[in-house]
Order: C-alpha cells, then sequence, then structure tokens
C-alpha cells in the first residue's frame, strides 16, 4: 500500500529526488492517519470557537457572565433547558451555557499551550544539562527530578493555590512547575547515549563548545520524542486545569471555564442535565482529539511503530 | 546487591529530607492566619500571640523545621490545630480508605488493561485491536471527576429512582462493618479509578506484547508445536508483564496521595479528602504530615520496584 504510493509520487516527477529528512517523513505519515486528522480538526474548530467566542455573545445576544434571572431561570429559581433563546440551556444564576462554554474554550487552551510550553522549556534545557554536563550538575539535577515526581502533584497544587488565591498565573506557573520532570528525564536518558556518538565528538573536536554542541547538535536528535510528549501533555494540562477548578481554585469567578462549570452544576445533576452534560463534553471532547492527535503523532514519530 | 539496595535507599531518604524541607519552607513561608483563625473574629492582639506561641509559630521557620524534623523522626508528626489529633492517627485513619479504593481498583484496572493489552498485541491493527485501543483512550481522556459524576448520575442516582438501590451516593462503610457495604460503597469509586488508568496498562501490555512475540525464542515455542494459548500465555506474557509490573509499582505509589479528587467526587474520607479538607483550614501540620508520608509513599514503591528489577535483570545491579 505506501509502496504503492510512493511508487506513484516517484513516477509523477522523476527529475527531482530530494532528501526526505526523517521528520518529513514523520509529518508523510502523520497526514496518512485519519484518525489523527480528524482530531487535528476537531482542535481547530475548539480553537476557532475560542478565538471567535464574541462571535456567540453576538448571535445570541448574550454577554457570558449576563445574569438572566427572568427568563432564564424558571420560576423556582432552577436552570432552564435548551431552548430557542438559550441553545444549550441556563446554568444556577441564569448565564448562557453555550456562551460560557466557547467563553470557557480560552481558559483551556490558553492554560493547556502555555502551561505545556513552560513545562517542555524547563524540562528540556534541564534535561539536556543533566545528560550533558554529567557529574555534579547531573547528580543535583537527578535528584531534583527524584523530588518533583515523589510529591503528591494534585495535593501540593491545591495547597499552593489555596495559599496564593487562584488565579491564571498561579495556575499556569503551578502547572509548569511541577511537570518539567518527566521531560527532564526523558531527555536526559536521551542525551546520555547520544553525547558519545561521533557527531557531538566531531563537533568537539571542529572546537565547538557545551552550549553550541547541546542546542546545535545535540537538541534535533531529541525533538522527535519531545513533541510526542508535548502532544500528550496538553490534555493532561487541561485536565489538571479543569480539576483544579472543579476543587474550587480554578479562575476567580465570574469568569467561565469549564472545570468551575461542571463543578457549580453539581448540585443540580439531578434536575438539569444539560448544565453538566455539554460543559463535560466540551471538556471530554477537546481531551479525547489531544489525545488520539498525539496518538497519531507518537506513531509517526516512533520508528518502531508497528506499521505490520 | 546490598550495596545497590542500599544506596536506593540512601537516595530515597534524600528525596524526602529534601521534600521535608521544600514543603515546610513553602507553607511556613506563605502568609497564614491560622492564630486569627482559631482566635475568633474578636480575639485581641494578645490572645493571638498568645496562640501562635502556643503552636510554635512565632519562632523562626528553620527553628520550627528544625523542631518539626526531631519529633518526625521519632515517629511523630505533630498535632492538628483544631483538635489537637496527633497527625499520625490522622494518616492511620485515612490510609485504610485510600488503601481499599487502591487496591481494588488495581485489580480491576490490571485485568481489563493486560487483558486487552493482550488481544490487541495478538491481532494488531485488527478491528478488536482498533476498538480496544479507541476504547482505552476514551476512557483515558476523561477527566476523574467527569467521569465519578457520570457514574453516580446513572448508577446511583438512574438506578436508585428504578428502584435498584445498589450503590450509595457516596461515603465509606469500614470492612469491620461487613464485607457487603464495604463493596457497595467502594464499588463505583474503583470503576471510576480503573477505568481510568486501564489504558496505560492495554498500551503497556500490547506493546511489550508485541516485542516479545517477535522474538526468536516465541517462533522456536511455536515450532515446537506448543499450544498457541500456551506460547502467548506462558512464553509471551510471563516476559511481556515485566514493565507492567514497573508501572504498577510506580502507580500503586502515587495512588496514595493522587485519589483527591475521586476520594473528594464519591465522599470518601481517605488521605486525599482529609488533606483537602486540611488544605482549606490551613491546618499546616496535618497538610505537611500527609504530603510527606505520600512522597514516602512513592519512594518506597519505587525502590521496591527497582529492587524487583534488579532481581528480574541482573544487569542493572551494575550501574
Amino acid at each position: 500500500m505506501t509502496a504503492a504510493i510512493e511508487m506513484v509520487d516517484v513516477l509523477d516527477e522523476p527529475q527531482t529526488i530530494e532528501g526526505r529528512s526523517p521528520f518529513t517523513l514523520a509529518l508523510r505519515r502523520l497526514r496518512k492517519d485519519k484518525v489523527a486528522m480528524i482530531s487535528l480538526v476537531v482542535i481547530v474548530l475548539i480553537v476557532l470557537m475560542a478565538i471567535f467566542a464574541p462571535v456567540f455573545t453576538a448571535i445570541t445576544g448574550h454577554p457570558p457572565n449576563e445574569q438572566y434571572r427572568d427568563i432564564g431561570l424558571t420560576p423556582d429559581g432552577l436552570p432552564r433547558g435548551p431552548n430557542g433563546t438559550f441553545w444549550l440551556g441556563t446554568d444556577d444564576l441564569g448565564r448562557d451555557i453555550l456562551v460560557r462554554i466557547a467563553y470557557g474554550a480560552r481558559v483551556s487552551l490558553l492554560v493547556g499551550v502555555i502551561a505545556t510550553a513552560i513545562t517542555v522549556v524547563i524540562g528540556v534545557v534541564l534535561g539536556l544539562a543533566a545528560g550533558f554536563l554529567g557529574g555534579i550538575t547531573d547528580t543535583i539535577l537527578a535528584r531534583l527530578i527524584d523530588v518533583v515526581l515523589s510529591v503528591p502533584f494534585l495535593l501540593v497544587a491545591i495547597a499552593l493555590v489555596s495559599v496564593t488565591g487562584p488565579s491564571l498565573t498561579v495556575t499556569v506557573l503551578v502547572i509548569g512547575c511541577f511537570s518539567w520532570a518527566s521531560v527532564a528525564r526523558i531527555v536526559r536518558g536521551q542525551v546520555l547515549s547520544l553525547r558519545e556518538k561521533e557527531f557531538v565528538e566531531a563537533a568537539r573536536s571542529l572546537g565547538a563548545g557545551d552550549g553550541r554542541i547541546m542546542y546545535v547538535d545535540i537538541l534535533p536528535n531529541v525533538i522527535a520524542p519531545v513533541i510526542v510528549y508535548t502532544t500528550l501533555l496538553i490534555p493532561v494540562v487541561i485536565v489538571t486545569q479543569a480539576t483544579l477548578s472543579f476543587l474550587g481554585l480554578g479562575l476567580p469567578p465570574p469568569t467561565a471555564d469549564w472545570g468551575g462549570m461542571i463543578s457549580s452544576s453539581q448540585n443540580y445533576y439531578t434536575t438539569a442535565w444539560w448544565f453538566i452534560l455539554f460543559p463535560g463534553l466540551a471538556l471530554l471532547i477537546t481531551t479525547l482529539a489531544f489525545n488520539l492527535f498525539g496518538d497519531g503523532v507518537r506513531d509517526a514519530f516512533d520508528p518502531r511503530a508497528d506499521r505490520s | 546487591m546490598a550495596m545497590f539496595l542500599l544506596r536506593r535507599i540512601g537516595h530515597g531518604i534524600l528525596v524526602l529530607w529534601l521534600i521535608s524541607i521544600a514543603v515546610f519552607g513553602l507553607f511556613f513561608v506563605a502568609p497564614s492566619n491560622v492564630a486569627q483563625t482559631l482566635a475568633g473574629r474578636q480575639a485581641t492582639p494578645e490572645t493571638i500571640a498568645l496562640i501562635k506561641h502556643r503552636l510554635g509559630l512565632d519562632l523562626p521557620v528553620w527553628k520550627q523545621y528544625l523542631h518539626f524534623l526531631g519529633n518526625a523522626l521519632k515517629g511523630n508528626l505533630g498535632f492538628d490545630y483544631y483538635h489537637q489529633v496527633p497527625v499520625t492517627k490522622i494518616i492511620a485513619g485515612a490510609l485504610p480508605i485510600t488503601v481499599s479504593l487502591a487496591l481494588g481498583a488495581a485489580v480491576l484496572w490490571l485485568s481489563l488493561g493486560v487483558f486487552n493489552g493482550v488481544i490487541s498485541a495478538i491481532h494488531p491493527r485488527s478491528l478488536a485491536d482498533r476498538g480496544l485501543t479507541l476504547f482505552a483512550l476514551f476512557f483515558y481522556s476523561f477527566p476523574s471527576f467527569l467521569l465519578g459524576l457520570l457514574l453516580l448520575y446513572f448508577l446511583y442516582f438512574r438506578l436508585t429512582l428504578s428502584g435498584f438501590k445498589w450503590f450509595p451516593a457516596g461515603g465509606y462503610s469500614p470492612l469491620a462493618g461487613g464485607f457487603g457495604p464495604w463493596f457497595q460503597h467502594l464499588f463505583l469509586p474503583w470503576i471510576a479509578l480503573a477505568l481510568l488508568l486501564a489504558a496505560t496498562y492495554t498500551r503497556l501490555t500490547r506493546g511489550s506484547m508485541l516485542d516479545v512475540l517477535g522474538e526468536d525464542y516465541i517462533r522456536t515455542a511455536r515450532s515446537k508445536g506448543i499450544r498457541e494459548s500456551r506460547v502467548i500465555v506462558r512464553h509471551g506474557l510471563r516476559s511481556a508483564l515485566t514493565p507492567v509490573v514497573t508501572q504498577f509499582g510506580i502507580d500503586l505509589g502515587q495512588l496514595i496521595g493522587g485519589v483527591v479528587v475521586t476520594e473528594t467526587v464519591f465522599s470518601l474520607p481517605g488521605l486525599g479528602q482529609t488533606a483537602v479538607v486540611a488544605i482549606n483550614q490551613q491546618d499546616l501540620p496535618v497538610i505537611i504530615g500527609i504530603v510527606l508520608f505520600a512522597s514516602a509513599a512513592v519512594v518506597v514503591a519505587n525502590i521496591l520496584v527497582d529492587i524487583a528489577y534488579a532481581v528480574l535483570d541482573p544487569r542493572v545491579r551494575l550501574h
């Protein structure tokens, strides 16, 4: 199957035979993965929803934090189900769930991307340093990695956020500062074997310094596992943020975020199914799309992946 | 082997000591108004000062730490601020609940994960493989609190509404009070936790089974005419389980302090929920005690895993 397609490629453009880097090969494999591509489309849609959240307000006429205590709540003060005015129903304060889901996507994606970026940068820098420099640097960093990996993350995160007070910055920092250790460990392991390779010796004999060897020669070789890990880390971070919100340590109200919405729906799950269902679905679809995409990325970048 | 063990245990103690410093520093440096809370709204500054003095909060942080460390080495983790109960007693009370939850779920996720992983590996890329992978990823993507709430909605609320009072809304019933109630109270939390964790094991078993089934000795076993089921279980699965056992040890250690959400959703007063309550009350000795205890569980689990590894694979001992 694969061979046949590549044959056609060759026949189409017989003159140009360009070298394919492992990266382009991986991208090509990824593009053929239907599940991964569908997930990517879903991710793009969620990103668009987050960017264009104000459009939802424009269409429905409902700002995210506006409480419609008259038309948005039943006479008993309960949330209203999906109807012509509120397409996905209202929450306990009479706010439009659809609009809040759109705005909530901003929080999830923002935290997911920024916290993951911090995690990966810290992890790669420290992992490179530990693996390449060795000696006392490695000993100290390796113990530090052990410490961070042994601490019960969620407990400490809850404790920290409760001490500092919840905010976007705190959430991002707490997640970033506690997740880098696994990235560092992966990178360190790879670098340990890479630094003995001939190309490092070659670079050194050409007069390259430690910094140059680490970032110019070695880094490109560890980028594949880092990319895979990054894609799979984003959904974990999104869930962590939602979990903190669920435990009451998310963003201060009235900011819309999915975990917080699900948390406040708890008291109504027997009477207002839409209140938990739609924010829950939004969160689940997002993490599922990222995980399925990440799975495809892993298969595409892992040369040992079974394509038998 | 003895040297390896000693070094490993030494590392573990070092890590725990560092964690104790970090946790202590973190929480004691942070602004706290425990004394104010304890004294009540109308307390005079003198009363607050007196309470601070009684709790030892007026000492410099390093003195408080040395005091704490000295006591901890004697097995005393201090007393909680509100009822003066020893922290060790609080942990001892909550631990059986967390352990019941973790071990029961472990049985489920191990059987589910390993079984699905083997099925996937026997027929890679088949419909069954893809279906099981999707199944695993689906539950892996579930935020644990959402899965817990859904289970409660369908298996508690809906079932009870239809007249089947099989599962309670939450809470815990000790094993001493009978196996039936204990089982009923833990069944939904077990499922919630197991579905979440099974995915990792499905993937791990599948990958490692695929590697092993490609080995020469498996071909040899097959060519000797051994039954396929025996080849898969006795020759394949047995050696494929090593990474699974490793992961299992690590996960079990982490669950001691990591089932915060499941315990909260199902109102199980285990270590996680106790810690959350303590955090809300700024009950520092309890927070520090539980965080340290949970870290110790991870450290011990990692050492046990390393030992198991060294026993299984002699090459590890040399490093």
